[in-house]
């Protein structure tokens, strides 16, 4: 079994296009939150969110093919030609039938779905754009991917809700380790305001009013974000072969189903995922020194989450440094996993822990140290990054500093 | 003023047709826990209100309910206020 490094970083989300305006905002505290665009808020009981803002896709595409991609897909695409710009890809014939994609998204381009299927029921228009089908898949994504860089390998998405980019990094990183590939780009993407997407997470009732307070007594609820994240992954002789800058390292991988709820969190699920990330990683409970949490800021998932958390680490649950950078670039969903590793890979890089921002008071359900606020320099080696699903589905990575 | 039964009555059947109950299975002074309903029905539960009532249920209101008795008073108020406010803008 091989080594697996990640060797390029990608992200786009409410800070922006690029890694580095991501992790200033998370590495200082800062929340990405503003009042929704592009959406009625008369029509919404919650009005926050963190958005990407100002989005051309012509700045970013051939306005042709732009026309072919949900906000999605670009989201996706764009991350994924930074990490593969910062790994120093020099692609070959070879190395692009033997590099894998895998992405993930909960909802693909349910924006476009929403937008043309208004035009066909509400204003009785009598047909639908060709583009739907291609702009809604799911795998839109990974195929635009592997178009723009003539990536010829195993190319696939999963969808398994809010951990669907944990899977999908999961996944890329057993295919690099097992030596099915040589390289992997891996993340995942999504775009969630649409007003029919966002009543049906008012419907959900898990959405705060004003802002997301993980870990906090007085804690609301989620705030949704949107975006993407990929990583370049390569065993790490080849990295060092050529020279690649290594961002840090997957050491293990875990998951599992609750088969308990379709929306309640589950402890004993939660535990099993990250149980099964150490015992693949081949670490002791205690070499775990920073936790980047699922952390939604629901009443349900973080008082679930800790005390998941000190099922797995027992006393060492007292040491640990956990934190969720949700609370400062929003839940998004089929991306958030990918975005949390972008951020846990640069705080282990900088010896920098971001904090859980818009922290107000202690919770006994949520007592473990959730670096409040303000971020903490502190060189660790390992880490986990969470990420839970509604439906139960549990995917846990395990990251080591390079 | 609506009428207080009504309501009462109307309130048991959303709730019994939403946990796909015998009407009769739901009185006035059921709970939640006794009918077993949990997070996910709760919120389809107040879906379901909102509809039959043509009410807007708050987040903070909707959380503190946890008995056909509490949610009847709840709608209630609602109604009471949407009558005031209506009544107003006459």
């Amino acid at each position: 079994m091989r080594r697996v490094v990640v060797t390029g970083l990608g992200a786009v989300t409410a800070f922006g296009v690029g890694v580095r305006p991501l992790w200033e905002a998370v590495s200082s505290g800062r929340p990405g939150f503003a009042e929704i665009e592009g959406v009625d808020l008369e029509r919404l009981r919650f009005k926050f969110g963190a958005q990407v803002r100002g989005w051309k896709g012509e700045e970013h595409f051939d306005p042709r093919e732009a026309t072919l991609l949900d906000a999605f897909a670009q989201y996706g695409a764009v991350a994924a030609r930074e990490a593969i710009r910062a790994a120093g890809v020099e692609w070959t014939p070879e190395l692009r039938e033997q590099t894998a994609i895998v992405t993930g998204s909960c909802v693909g381009g349910q924006g476009s779905e929403d937008e043309e299927f208004v035009a066909l029921y509400g204003r009785n228009s009598p047909r639908v754009s060709p583009l739907t089908i291609p702009r809604i898949m799911e795998n839109a994504a990974a195929s635009r991917i592997s178009l723009e860089h003539g990536i010829v390998g195993p190319v696939y998405t999963i969808s398994t809700a809010c951990s669907s980019s944990n899977h999908a990094l999961g996944q890329a990183f057993q295919l690099v380790r097992s030596g099915a590939v040589e390289m992997a780009v891996a993340g995942g993407s999504e775009a969630v305001f649409s007003l029919g997407f966002l009543k049906a997470w008012e419907a959900m009732r898990v959405v705060a009013p004003d802002t997301c307070r993980p870990f906090s007594a007085d804690r609301k609820g989620l705030i949704l974000g949107e975006g993407a994240a990929m990583l370049v992954l390569e065993p790490m002789e080849a990295a060092k072969a050529r020279g690649a800058t290594i961002y840090g390292e997957i050491v293990g991988f875990g998951m599992s189903s609750d088969a308990h709820h379709v929306t309640q969190p589950s402890a004993e699920g939660a535990a099993r995922a990250m149980r099964a990330a150490l015992k693949d990683a081949g670490l002791a409970a205690e070499a775990i020194e920073y936790v980047n949490a699922h952390g939604t800021g629901t009443q349900a998932n973080d008082a679930t989450e800790t005390a998941a958390l000190k099922s797995v680490f027992g006393a060492h649950a007292g040491r640990l440094r956990v934190s969720s950078t949700k609370s400062m670039h929003g839940h998004a969903l089929g991306a958030a996993g990918a975005i949390e590793a972008v951020a846990t890979l640069m705080a282990l890089r900088e010896g920098v822990l971001p904090p859980t921002a818009n922290y107000t008071s202690r919770d006994a359900a949520c007592d473990l140290d959730v670096i409040p606020n303000e971020a903490r320099a502190v060189k660790c080696e390992y880490a986990l990054s969470n990420s839970f699903a509604f439906g139960g589905l549990n995917a846990v990575v395990c990251l080591r500093a390079a | 003023m609506p009428d207080q039964d009504d309501v009462t009555q109307r309130v048991i059947q959303v709730i019994a047709t939403a946990q796909h109950l015998e009407p009769g299975a739901v009185t006035e002074a059921s709970t939640f826990e006794e009918l077993h309903i949990d997070s996910l029905d709760g919120i389809n539960i107040l879906f379901a209100l909102e509809n039959e009532f043509n009410v807007n249920i708050p987040d903070e209101e909707a959380q503190k309910l946890r008995s056909v008795s509490e949610i009847a008073e709840g709608i209630r108020k609602l109604l009471e206020a949407k009558a005031g406010s209506a009544g107003a803008a006459v």
